[in-house]
């Protein structure tokens, strides 16, 4: 499964990314393999996601989201 | 000061400390380190070429140094231009400017592990470095204690616990930074086997095919030469041998499978968060909400989020429009009275009439817009400080990226309605090179306040003052609209460029939502009064050499008086003699004589004042005086007039002549489909310059004097001028075609100017230009041609 089919208030750990070539900036803010993502609530409009990942918050667009492969904790 | 070059400075310690860097992410209080540092003794200009704001400032104490704030960002790895410029500033690659002998880390204690991200960056350019841990009380709040003596010796650095908001850790930031601290010792990361190997070899390639450069930055360079594209070619005529080694590393690791693109970034991250957590103790239960978790849960609410962005936005509006008016009435009134004073104390000439109407307007024409400015800045400075700017582009970032753009260009199109100057220069926040380069495209389509004094002349004179359903007034709702057509064509025109013109990386959100803090207002203002500086002098220089251009395109050539006006004048000065003559024979004296009798100078001065009574009393009297003090006051009221008629079409033949009504009658054919003639074509010439002034324009074609857009005369002018067959020039129809030209037309030189610097080439804003010209045309063409179609105007 991918970060994008977590629902808010849940977590998981990520485990790798579906594409070969995600954003540079993805891994930069720390959305590496390994790291515990939570999905903290959705944009008014159903997309970007407010995410909690290394103690602050990161929004992605659910795009992106979709690139992220987790492991629901 | 000469600047040593920056391999010098590498290899031999300097003498004393000269230039101090400031590096950090975003909303880290790196300004408030840097605010410290400094006093307020600083300096804000331009990097070579860009927009990117340079900061810096004098260290206070008695060490003669600079500090010089970097821009905020998450990595040195160059992607965005705030990336490239950190970058370039810390390897010493930007003109004029030498690498800094200690670089100040400024990180978020409440957000270690990315923040320190950055510092392991910094660490392998070899500079002396300093981490300046803030915010220390947040961490605290947050729950989190951290080792500092420990991750000072971990990571080989001094680490100077700071709460900059309180000036907390200022003396011992100084006192560490003046302790000018060792390089740090070698890299204590680690890349996967395999990059790692590749890395060593293109090391080596880079040093001899490029043996200038310093070789501490060797490693950083090879790393971002494999990861990115951009980096990679610089280097195509710099060391062609090494791009050429990096292409073939690239191939063979793709072949392999091996992630080499992220290795780097998964190096440092597999060093530090296994070290955080060593580092750092929690006593709190992290999933507990913070009071920011708590703002955050109304604030983006998918009822309440959208509802108090739309009121936020609502009240900026208000403020910026109805706050900033008495002001800038203010200013156009001192403005004035600075011409009046000039004028009575200088001599009639051209040069005094250069100074008032050229320079003088032209300086009042930046100035108009500065208490617009001032406050939209304040405002965004807020939005900023708070950390809400970021909630806006998360709650707007659906809608933006249906139309190409992303939530990131909700700011700089919002401050585009204020001025598309500072719009284009907030674009530089977006690190899509794409999404930054159609958001720069479309933000002149956002009704800017120079819009503003067209709308209003042509809105006030030609749309009924009624009220539709009791309470839409038609004029808020031309207005209204106005405003709107330009929102909508910005989205259509952005989805044109995204779908057909733009190509590049299809853009990606990637944003921080910041923890909301308290703003500090002098921080808000002393940025409202920066960014504000660089506008007036920069738009200023461009808007006041064209207000000067324009005043001699206006009066230039002159033109001598003209027989046929003065035998005119002749005619209505000896038709009123007669006129007089006649009368006064009628009363047996000469005209001269009559008119100074008693009685007939008293009924003239009622007649004039109104004063039937009086007047009625008076004819009692001396019946027949007062009957021909009556003709008398007619025949001088049609000579004023005429004689005024006359003035007028003089001045109007003057203009004819200039420059300007040379263009005018050049553009006419092309504009006679729209509805304008050559007046308007003329007044739209000169609105190249700055919009507003086609205002000014139409004043002196029209001849009123000093005009403003609430004059009453222009107006009533505009609404009287005729064709030579008497059709109206001005129509309902023709003011809605101009009105809606000026909606799309990019009618502004100092936006260009920004365009130009903004995307380094002068294509994208003769693009601007070219199809915001095209679609202004395409639109008039369709509302005066179809709204004569319709038997309208």
């Amino acid at each position: 499964m991918t970060l994008k089919d977590l629902k808010p208030g849940e977590s998981g750990t990520i485990t790798g990314y579906t594409e070969t070539t995600p954003p540079m900036r993805l891994m930069e803010m720390g959305m590496l393999p390994g790291a515990v993502v939570e999905v903290v609530r959705l944009a008014p409009l159903g997309d970007p996601i407010d995410l909690k990942v290394r103690g602050y918050h990161l929004s992605i667009r659910k795009h992106e989201a979709g690139m992220i492969e987790v492991q629901r904790v | 000061m000469p600047a040593p070059d920056s391999s010098a400075s590498l290899t031999e310690a300097p003498a004393r400390l000269r230039r101090i860097a400031l590096a950090g992410n975003p909303n880290v209080g790196k300004t408030t380190v840097f605010n410290l540092l400094t006093g307020l003794r600083q300096k804000v200009a331009n990097y070579p070429g860009v927009t990117v704001e340079r900061k810096s400032g004098r260290l206070v104490g008695a060490e003669p140094a600079e500090v010089i704030d970097l821009p905020g960002t998450y990595s040195l790895n160059p992607k965005s231009l705030d990336e490239q410029i950190a970058y370039d500033m810390l390897v010493g690659r930007i003109e004029g400017e030498r690498s800094p002998d200690v670089v100040v880390c400024v990180a978020d204690a409440s957000n270690l592990e990315r923040n320190l991200f950055l510092v392991t960056q910094v660490m392998d350019l070899g500079l002396p470095t300093v981490v300046a841990l803030n915010m220390m009380d947040a961490a605290e709040a947050a729950g989190l204690r951290i080792d500092t003596e420990s991750l000072s010796r971990a990571l080989g650095l001094p680490v100077v616990p700071m709460v900059a908001a309180q000036g907390k850790g200022l003396e011992e930031l100084r006192a560490a930074v003046l302790n000018l601290p060792e390089p740090p010792t070698p890299r204590r990361w680690t890349l996967m086997d395999v990059v790692d190997a590749r890395v060593r070899e293109l090391t080596e390639v880079l040093a001899d095919a490029a043996p200038d450069l310093p070789e501490a930055h060797r490693f950083s360079e090879v790393l971002h030469a494999l990861a990115e594209d951009k980096a990679l070619e610089y280097w195509e005529t710099r060391a062609p041998a090494f791009k050429q080694a990096v292409e073939q590393a690239r191939q063979t690791l793709n072949e392999r499978n091996v992630p080499y693109r992220f290795a780097e970034v998964m190096g440092r991250y597999n060093w530090l968060t296994p070290l955080v957590a060593q580092l750092v103790t929690r006593h709190k239960d992290p999933s507990e909400r913070t009071w920011s978790d708590k703002i955050d849960a109304v604030v983006t609410h998918r009822v309440g989020g959208p509802l108090i962005f739309i009121v936020t936005l609502a009240l900026i509006f208000q403020a910026v429009f109805t706050w900033a008016t008495p002001a800038m009435d203010l200013i156009e009134a001192s403005m004035m009275a600075l011409g009046t004073l000039v004028r009575d104390l200088l001599p009639a000439g051209a040069v005094t009439d250069l100074l008032v109407e050229g320079v003088i307007a032209g300086v009042g024409n930046v100035l108009v817009f500065l208490p617009q400015i001032l406050l939209l800045f304040f405002f965004l400075g807020l939005m900023e400080d708070t950390g809400y700017m970021a909630r806006t582009a998360f709650i707007m970032d659906r809608v933006m990226n249906k139309v190409g753009l992303s939530g990131g260009s909700v700011v700089p199109l919002l401050s585009s309605f204020a001025c598309a100057i500072p719009g284009i220069m907030a674009a530089r926040t977006l690190d899509n090179e794409r999404d930054r380069l159609i958001t720069i495209m479309v933000a002149p389509l956002m009704s800017c306040s120079a819009r503003l004094p067209i709308y209003t002349l042509f809105i006030a004179a030609f749309i009924p003052a009624g009220v539709l359903f009791g309470f839409v007034g038609y004029q808020g709702l031309a207005m209204f609209s106005m405003y709107l057509m330009g929102i909508v064509m910005a989205f259509v025109a952005a989805w044109i460029l995204k779908k057909f013109v733009i190509k590049g990386a299809s853009s990606y959100f990637v944003m921080e939502l910041p923890p909301y803090r308290m703003p500090k207002i002098k921080h808000v203002l002393w940025r409202m009064v920066e960014r504000s500086k660089i506008f007036v002098m920069r738009a200023g220089k461009i808007i006041f050499g064209l207000s000067i251009v324009l005043w001699f395109l206006a009066s230039y050539p002159k033109v001598g008086p003209s027989p046929e006006f003065e035998a005119q004048q002749a005619a209505v000065e000896t038709q009123r003699q007669v006129s007089l003559d006649q009368i006064a024979a009628a009363r047996g004296v000469t005209a001269e004589t009559f008119m100074a009798l008693d009685p007939v100078v008293a009924a003239m001065q009622f007649q004039e004042a109104g004063a039937a009574a009086r007047l009625d009393s008076l004819r009692a009297l001396y019946p027949n005086q007062v009957a021909g003090a009556l003709s008398v006051y007619e025949v001088e009221q049609q000579y004023q007039a005429e004689l005024q008629q006359i003035t007028d079409a003089e001045d109007g033949y003057r203009i004819r002549n200039s420059i300007i009504g040379w263009m005018g009658r050049i553009l006419e054919p092309v504009m006679q489909p729209l509805g304008f003639d050559w007046k308007i074509s003329a007044g739209i010439v000169t609105a190249f310059a700055a919009r507003e002034v086609i205002v000014s324009t139409l004043g002196i074609l029209y001849s009123v004097g000093e005009v403003d857009e609430t004059s009453i005369a222009l107006r009533d002018q505009l609404k009287a001028d005729r064709y030579p067959d008497g059709r109206p020039v001005y129509t309902a129809l023709v003011a809605v075609s101009l009105l809606v030209f000026f909606v799309f037309a990019l009618q502004c030189m100092s936006t260009l100017a920004i365009a130009r610097r903004e995307t380094n080439s002068w294509f994208w804003p003769a693009v601007m230009w070219l199809y915001m010209t095209g679609l202004a045309y395409l639109f008039s063409l369709i509302v005066y041609q179809g709204g004569k179609a319709l038997g309208l105007g």
